[in-house]
């Protein structure tokens, strides 16, 4: 086993700030993923409750088939089979690779809310919406003004979880080209051409994710016994 | 018969839809090959993920010392690190420590293939996972269970042996099939490491028949039928082991 000295130590450090550019690309696709896979997978929830037959089939299949299907499969999907220009207001823009897997990402990251937003509806009880309909309330002011607002409780810890798993997700990524923590990392060890570089580089970007999300889970399991529906 | 199926997909590439794994043998042979290594990857690593979860629980149920804070540190570390970069840390790091040997024609091969780095690393992935799992299972077992099991003159390893493991396991089966599902679909990540898997092998096939769309809808439907089966297995299972009167179902 190579004995990791003073000299391999400086090595990692004069590579961590290539790494940690990657890795603030990691977290931009993570932030803008859950923020469209959240917005898209609240309406694929509520489509899921919906009282329109049609809405509701269709909302169910979209959910269990990009819950089900691997991330890894999804990305591949967006990346081969989205267009790599799009043009607007009469200019053609590209398509960077990184915007396409942050969309690939965003897919399964929605149909999972999807079943977090049913579960959360489900789980306020029946007589709350029987009194308020009893109270006069349409379907919708309930569902908006007396349902959802206790659900957002219930859905942090398993929205902070999903976060969590799609942070974790990203390096993913790199498989298709774009250009992380892991590709740099895996960029700097080739030009640095020694295999004692190997362990170090691998463990550092192993920690700088590990610092990064197990934070996040300790909170979300905070949360989850702060706010245990009793 | 399998000429019928042949013509009939000849005859829908013609429309435009080219699923040549079903006419063509070499395409079907890779696609089959491809197929087996998933299931296998999938079956190998649930052995390995329940044994390994099975005995983090029982460490982190019955001891309060030092062996439960190195499983406590092994879930948090496997847990919230991506499974990516663990499988390339064992593949390459880890394996570039390991020893080669000599292949027929003298060329170094590496005593321990991709293959089974890929076991190791989705194992103790999914390994974690399950660990939480049945721990919380565990946890779901009243304490008067326990308790009685004492009075009655079980100790404590008995009691945990014989009341509180039966029980706990019928509580951990709603969740187990959540983790062996995510299991099933991080196989996929195998492909980064080059292990003939499914999605490596349509990968190829796409590559040479250029019918990209095709491969990734087959694909999607196989991993949905697979994780399904894993579902229905589970469900099996549960509804098989299930006592009258004790849990939700």
């Amino acid at each position: 086993m190579p004995v990791i000295d003073a000299s391999i130590f400086a090595e990692v450090l004069r590579w961590l700030p290539f790494v940690l550019w990657g890795f603030a690309l990691n977290i931009l696709m993570s932030a803008l993923a859950i923020v469209v896979g959240t917005a898209a997978g609240t309406l694929l929830g509520l489509g899921q409750i919906s009282i329109l037959p049609t809405v509701r089939g269709a909302s169910r299949i979209a959910t269990q088939l990009f819950r089900n299907a691997p991330w890894l499969v999804l990305l591949f999907y967006c990346i081969f089979l989205m267009p790599y220009t799009v043009t607007a207001f009469g200019q053609t823009y590209n398509v960077p690779s990184w915007l396409r897997a942050t969309i690939g990402f965003s897919v399964p990251v929605a149909a999972n809310l999807s079943e977090i937003v049913r579960g959360a509806i489900g789980s306020v009880p029946k007589g709350q919406w029987e009194a308020a309909e009893a109270l006069g309330y349409g379907r919708m002011a309930i569902l908006f003004r007396i349902i959802l607002p206790q659900c957002v409780t219930r859905m942090l810890p398993p929205w902070m979880n999903l976060y969590a798993l799609l942070i974790t997700a990203t390096p993913l990524a790199s498989i298709v080209g774009v250009e992380e923590a892991l590709a740099r990392t895996q960029a700097a060890i080739q030009s640095q051409g020694s295999s004692d570089l190997l362990i170090p580089m691998y463990l550092g970007l192993l920690l700088m994710f590990f610092l990064y999300a197990y934070p996040i889970a300790r909170i979300s399991n905070a949360f989850e016994r702060r706010f245990r529906p009793v | 018969m399998i000429e019928d199926i042949q013509k009939f997909f000849i005859g829908l590439k013609a429309s435009g839809i080219n699923l040549t794994i079903f006419y063509d043998a070499f395409d079907f042979e890779r696609f089959v090959s491809g197929l087996l290594t998933t299931c296998e990857l999938v079956l190998i690593c649930t052995l390995f993920s329940v044994l390994i979860g099975g005995f983090g629980a029982a460490v982190l149920t019955l001891s309060r010392g030092p062996a439960a804070r190195i499983v406590q540190a092994y879930v948090a570390l496997f847990r919230n690190t991506p499974l990516l970069v663990q499988m390339y840390f064992f593949f390459f790091a880890i394996g570039s420590l390991m020893p080669t040997a000599r292949n027929g024609i003298g060329l170094p091969v590496p005593m321990i293939e991709n293959f089974t780095w890929a076991v190791i690393a989705l194992s103790l992935y999914a390994g974690a996972f399950n660990v939480e799992t049945f721990r919380a299972g565990l946890g779901a077992v009243h304490n008067s269970y326990e308790e009685a099991a004492l009075a009655l003159g079980y100790s404590r390893r008995q009691a945990f042996r014989y009341v509180l493991v039966p029980l706990g396991l019928r509580f951990s089966f709603a969740s187990l099939a959540n983790n062996l599902v995510d299991l099933t679909k991080s196989t996929t990540v195998a492909y980064a490491i080059g292990v003939a898997e499914l999605l490596y092998v349509s990968n190829q096939i796409w590559s040479d028949s250029l019918n990209t769309f095709e491969m990734m809808n087959v694909m999607l439907a196989i991993y949905l039928i697979l994780t399904g089966i894993v579902v229905w297995l589970i469900a099996r299972l549960q509804a098989a082991m299930r006592l009258p009167g004790f849990g939700a179902s």
